[in-house]
């Protein structure tokens, strides 16, 4: 698959390091239909390209959104470009959050840092259609209060009555009034049931390695908690081996991995 | 009058489960029934520590001080948190601030209090300690976790 040109309309920035980019393709197609947990491959022109996940709302294919952390030569030179700038958009890949499995059950989202912009569509689905579903939790961690991402839907999220919205930070300073400690100790008292609870968590992995730990103690099955994988990414689509994680390719066979299926690969630092 | 109040309290708290009714009577000598106003420092790093507290309500922040006197906040405790582990083991420092961020509400039991009576009765101590070593344990998990910087 090319690269299809797309423009980018808006740059919201959402931290220090961290920015949203909303994308219209040039060519006129005006829809970009995807399923919550899937990506695209970025291509900054002249620079490189780079898996990101789509953060937007897959009931609104008219508005490709994502949200990038700026780490290194890529992702660095797209948080240079500016509304009206085109970077080139192959998508979208991967496999995709159990929404669908989930109805009928508790659905807890479990995200670290960056990792709340892959989950967002889910929840966004979920919200969208929420009389499918029991309760709904999100756990939300971050490094510190100045790396909260979309602040502003938090609040909105937070103050909804059919939505459970939980925020902590690792270190703060003290004029910060919330959580504080890492996104694993909010698991024992979020308020789901476990026997009838699906988990989508999405974060660095060791993150996801611990939050799972404390979801199998409170009694959630292996079956049920499903989470991302992110390895170096060339060609999506499961040709060139370079995102091979023990006999899946995240490209291919992920990003989304079903617990059950992978977890015992987390704590194989070799894998 | 206080020890007839906080028996019952002290049972019904997940911490205490499962200990002897004799058990019970015994700690309830050594506890009491402590508030603190928004604000106001529970537990002071540096000084000896005395007590262990059974949050009942309220907040309050563990906090450490960095070399630009600036408060950093590690952790926060809610209701039904246990905290305060430093008068089990010499030398009996505080390691930690801990700060009531709200109205705190708390059972302190006093830890002098307690070690005399572990010396005289070992069984218990050992049953505190079964009751003590998970806490250490979680609190050491979420700190390494913290100290990875997982998300840097
Ligand atoms: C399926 C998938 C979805 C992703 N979704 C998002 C997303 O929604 N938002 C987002 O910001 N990022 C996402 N990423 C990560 C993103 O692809 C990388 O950050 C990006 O490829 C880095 O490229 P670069 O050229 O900027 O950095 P490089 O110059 O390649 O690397 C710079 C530094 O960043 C580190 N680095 C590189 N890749 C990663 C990585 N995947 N995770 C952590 N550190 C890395 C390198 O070790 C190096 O230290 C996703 C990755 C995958 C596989
Ligand atoms: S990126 Fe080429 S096989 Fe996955």
């Amino acid at each position: 698959m090319l690269s299809q040109p797309f423009r980018i309309e808006t740059v919201h920035r959402e931290s220090y390091d961290t920015f949203t980019v909303e994308l219209q393709p040039t060519n006129g197609h005006d829809s970009f239909l995807f399923a919550p947990g899937q990506y695209n491959m970025l291509y900054v022109f002249g620079v490189g390209e780079v898996p990101i996940s789509i953060s937007g709302d897959p009931d609104r294919p008219e508005n490709l959104m994502h949200t990038t952390r700026a780490v290194g030569t890529v992702t660095k030179a797209m948080a240079e470009l500016q509304k009206g700038d085109v970077i080139g958009i192959r998508g979208p890949y991967g496999t995709s959050w159990p929404v669908d499995r989930a109805e009928g059950y508790d659905v807890v989202f479990v995200a670290g840092g960056i990792g709340l912009a892959p989950l967002r569509p889910a929840l966004y689905h979920v919200l969208a259609h929420r009389d499918r579903y029991g309760k709904v939790v999100l756990l939300y961690g971050t490094r510190s209060p100045d790396d909260i991402l979309y602040r502003s839907e938090l609040e909105q999220w937070r103050s909804r009555f059919d939505l459970e919205v939980h925020v902590t930070v690792d270190y703060a300073d003290a004029t910060w009034r919330g959580n504080v400690g890492v996104v694993t100790s909010l698991i024992p008292k979020a308020p789901f049931d476990p026997l009838h609870s699906m988990a989508m968590i999405c974060g660095p992995e060791v993150m996801m390695r611990f939050t799972a730990i404390e979801l199998l103690k409170r009694g959630i099955e292996h079956e049920h908690i499903y989470l991302t994988m992110e390895r170096n990414m060339k060609c999506a689509i499961g040709f060139c081996g370079h995102c091979q994680f023990g006999q899946h390719f995240v490209c291919r066979d992920g990003p989304v991995f079903s617990y059950a299926h992978i977890g015992h690969m987390l704590s194989q630092w070799e894998v | 009058m206080e020890t007839t109040t906080l028996e019952p309290i002290l049972a019904e708290h997940p911490f205490f489960q499962g200990l002897a009714p004799e058990y019970l009577k015994l700690l309830v000598s050594c506890a009491a029934n402590v508030r603190y106003k928004a604000n106001e420092m529970i537990i002071r790093a540096g000084q000896e520590a005395v007590h262990f507290f059974l949050l009942r309500h309220g907040e309050a922040y563990v906090e450490i001080h960095d070399p630009r006197h600036r408060h950093v906040v590690i952790h926060k405790l809610h209701e039904g948190d246990v905290f305060g582990w430093s008068w089990m083991l010499p030398p009996y420092k505080a390691h930690f601030d801990v700060r009531a961020n709200t109205l705190v509400r708390a059972i302190s039991l006093d830890g002098k209090c307690l070690r005399e009576k572990f010396d005289t009765d070992n069984s218990l101590g050992y049953q505190m300690l079964l009751r003590f070593t998970p806490l250490i344990v979680q609190r050491f998990e979420r700190t390494s976790l913290q100290l990875l910087d997982v998300y840097s």
